[in-house]
């Protein structure tokens, strides 16, 4: 097979293979009897074709950007963690049990003590995976499986039983009190003059901003960093090299969980203002695509999450204004994720017809 | 507990075990030879989608139970395609394919028939309806076994009868045939079975098959026997759960009929919880019994109770040597 030159592997492959993932999606739309163009400009329309709009893809690429970032730590170490999912639930009741726990005068105090409970939760339901993988060998992908089912039933049981205040009905914890209240994009001035409506992005989007060059740093610019990826790229020359599997292991999905975890100061905090079943909706999940799409590095996660945002928004208003159910994104996620991730090797096939090497133009 | 709630609690188990029996011993084949499978879950969904859309439009069971396996054939096929042919990561594969069956069969649905995703409820023939084995009736009168046969053994659908089935012919076909030798021998070291001169690509791609007609029968159990009609998510994590029963049997048959029996109990002691109050006199929460599957599994997973080793090869697409 043909090497592919860099820039192709790294702009051309994720490119073609979400136009691929697109294709498919509109033969899909075809199939339904529903039209794809029809489809594609409601989806701009509603998530790119107003500041209102924005507000809402930013929200979500926010919640992104964190599970996307924590899949990547993980996979640089050659660690599958799909348990991103359960990761953030633990960090939403992180974040739900720091903002109950006192009456927080200003968010510039709540949110620092939520993040730290946000990352902790998520990180400790990552360490018992990761412990297992690094001493016993069990897989990782189906422990993390495990434990989001898992953390998923604590969550119902906590809210429903535990944290759900007297005389309430739905399960959730009381309303955070006010002074924990993030910020959002159109309470902070200057930008308050491109968002005058009420949106949910809130002040975690430059949290997320700076976890991306905090990750590039930890990643390329850390002995750190660079063990991990020697310990993803092989086991054995980093063990040779004097690096330690159990330490890498660990630290790597710690990392991971608490990234995941981190999320929760958007939707848990920023937006819900309470912990409610569910917060996080799949997010985790849709961080395998976003790393997977944006070639696991902090800037293409940065671009994924915002793509993945708008597909979420524009999923959202695709339910609102058009019979086209909202389900639509989960198929769009799911080709995504089977383009960039397990097809990758037809994309690039295709693509080295391009590249092959010419040959030399005989002499005349 | 008294003997008559303990046999309709043993009835239920019965019922909710065979699809996780038959998702179980669908990746069991898949796994066996080397192809990890963790598309169990969208594989069932769209089976159990198309099962309750041909038999709700044909009003006969038996195509809807071909579209269900027809379905779930196609799902298998493009796993087969990214893991076998283009050696992708089957993991992710997995992954993907069980969100795409997941938002497609509402898709589907909700195009055919304009009720939030679900197919309408199906009623005689277009569904499998319980079948009564022969002597239920006189034997009932015989203490204990007699309404044990009755309640519990009689009484089910066709597809249960099926799992039950497949756990002895699964177990003569992967220990006692040639086929079967070669299939778990192509998941330990695809290498020495291509030295032999049989080919990996082959092999690989018919248990695939074979995993994908087995999530069809699941699928189609789930929306035209368990339930009648397909609904959203209505799999519920059970690809999953059989996925946990077959890390918990230790990729063995037999085991895999034990491993999803105990998870068929839990889930069924979930639905009283009147009796485990009654029983043990302490309340369990309904989410610890939810959770109880995944919890063993680790448990396994961990080592505390034995040791499950997976195939060796698993995972890893076969390159051959040049």
């Amino acid at each position: 097979m043909t090497k592919l030159p860099t820039w192709a592997d790294v702009v051309l492959v994720p490119l073609i293979s979400l136009a691929l993932a697109a294709i498919i999606s509109a033969f899909v739309l075809l199939g339904i009897g529903q039209s794809p163009t029809e489809a594609f400009w409601v989806m701009v329309d509603g998530a790119l074709g107003s500041a209102y709009g924005w507000g809402y893809t930013l929200y979500y690429a926010t919640s992104f950007i964190f599970t996307g970032l924590a899949v990547t730590v993980a996979f640089h170490g050659s660690l599958f963690n799909i348990g991103g999912e359960g990761q953030a639930q633990l960090g939403g009741l992180g974040v739900a049990l720091v903002c109950l726990a006192l009456p927080w005068p200003h968010w510039t105090m709540a949110l620092p003590a939520a993040m730290v409970g946000a990352a902790l939760f998520g990180a400790a339901w990552a360490a018992i995976p990761a412990l297992l993988q690094a001493k016993r060998g069990s897989h990782i992908v189906i422990t993390t499986i495990m434990f989001n089912y898992i953390a998923s039933a604590l969550l119902i049981y906590l809210l429903v039983n535990v944290l759900r205040p007297a005389g309430q009905m739905d399960p959730a914890t009381a309303n955070f009190p006010p002074g924990t209240h993030l910020p959002t994009l159109n309470e902070i001035p200057i930008l308050n003059l491109i968002f005058t409506k009420k949106v949910p992005a809130n002040i975690s989007l430059f949290v997320a901003l700076i976890c991306c060059w905090l990750v590039w740093l930890l990643m390329w610019r850390t002995r750190l960093g660079y063990e991990i990826r020697a310990f993803g790229k092989s086991e054995k020359a980093a063990t040779y090299a004097g690096i330690s599997s159990f330490k890498i292991i660990m630290i790597a999905m710690l990392i991971s969980g608490a990234l995941s975890g981190l999320m929760a100061i958007n939707n848990v905090m920023g937006e819900s203002g309470r912990l409610v079943q569910n917060a996080s909706e799949g997010a985790g999940f849709i961080g395998i695509a976003v790393a997977l799409m944006g070639r696991n590095h902090p800037l293409g996660v940065l671009l994924a999450a915002i793509l993945f945002g708008f597909l979420y928004q524009g999923g959202a208003e695709l339910g609102l204004w058009t019979t086209i159910p909202i389900e639509l994104r989960t198929v769009v996620q799911g080709l995504v994720i089977l383009f960039t991730g397990a097809l990758d090797q037809m994309v690039r096939m295709m693509l080295g017809v391009f590249f092959r090497p010419r040959p030399q133009a005989r002499a005349a | 507990m008294d003997y008559a709630t303990l046999l309709q609690v043993l009835d239920t188990t019965l019922r909710l075990a065979t699809p996780l029996l038959l998702a179980c011993l669908a990746g069991l084949y898949s796994e066996r030879a080397g192809i990890f499978d963790i598309g169990l879950e969208g594989k069932m969904l769209m089976a159990a989608m198309s099962a309750g859309a041909v038999a709700y439009l044909t009003g006969s069971v038996w195509l809807g139970l071909l579209a269900a396996i027809v379905g779930s054939l196609l799902f298998a096929a493009v796993h087969g395609l990214a893991s076998i042919t283009f050696r992708g990561n089957q993991l992710i594969s997995g992954v993907a394919l069980n969100f795409v069956a997941s938002g497609i069969t509402v898709l589907i649905a909700q195009s055919l028939f304009g009720q939030g995703g679900r197919t309408p409820p199906l009623e005689g023939a277009a569904r499998f309806n319980p079948i009564k084995l022969p002597l239920a009736d006189e034997l009932a009168g015989v203490p204990i076994i007699g309404p044990f046969y009755a309640e519990v053994v009689s009484g089910h659908t066709f597809l249960v009868y099926v799992g039950l089935l497949m756990v002895p012919l699964s177990w003569w076909v992967l220990y006692r045939t040639r086929f079967g030798l070669r299939l778990r021998a192509v998941g330990e070291n695809p290498a020495s079975v291509d030295t032999a001169g049989i080919s990996v690509v082959r092999l690989r791609y018919t248990a695939v098959a074979i995993t994908g007609i087995l999530c069809g029968l699941a699928g189609a159990y789930m929306s035209t026997g368990l339930q009648a009609g397909f609904g959203k998510e209505m799999t519920a994590g059970r690809g999953y759960i059989a996925l946990a029963a077959l890390i918990f049997a230790k990729w063995r048959p037999w085991y895999c009929l034990w491993a999803t029996l105990l998870f068929g109990f839990f889930q069924a002691i979930a639905l009283r919880p009147d009796v485990i109050e009654n029983t043990i006199g302490i309340s369990i929460p309904v989410p610890a019994l939810d959770a109880l599957p995944y919890i063993l599994t680790v448990v396994v997973l961990a080592g505390l109770v034995g040791k499950a080793i997976p195939p060796r090869a698993g995972g890893e697409p076969y390159v051959k040597e040049r």
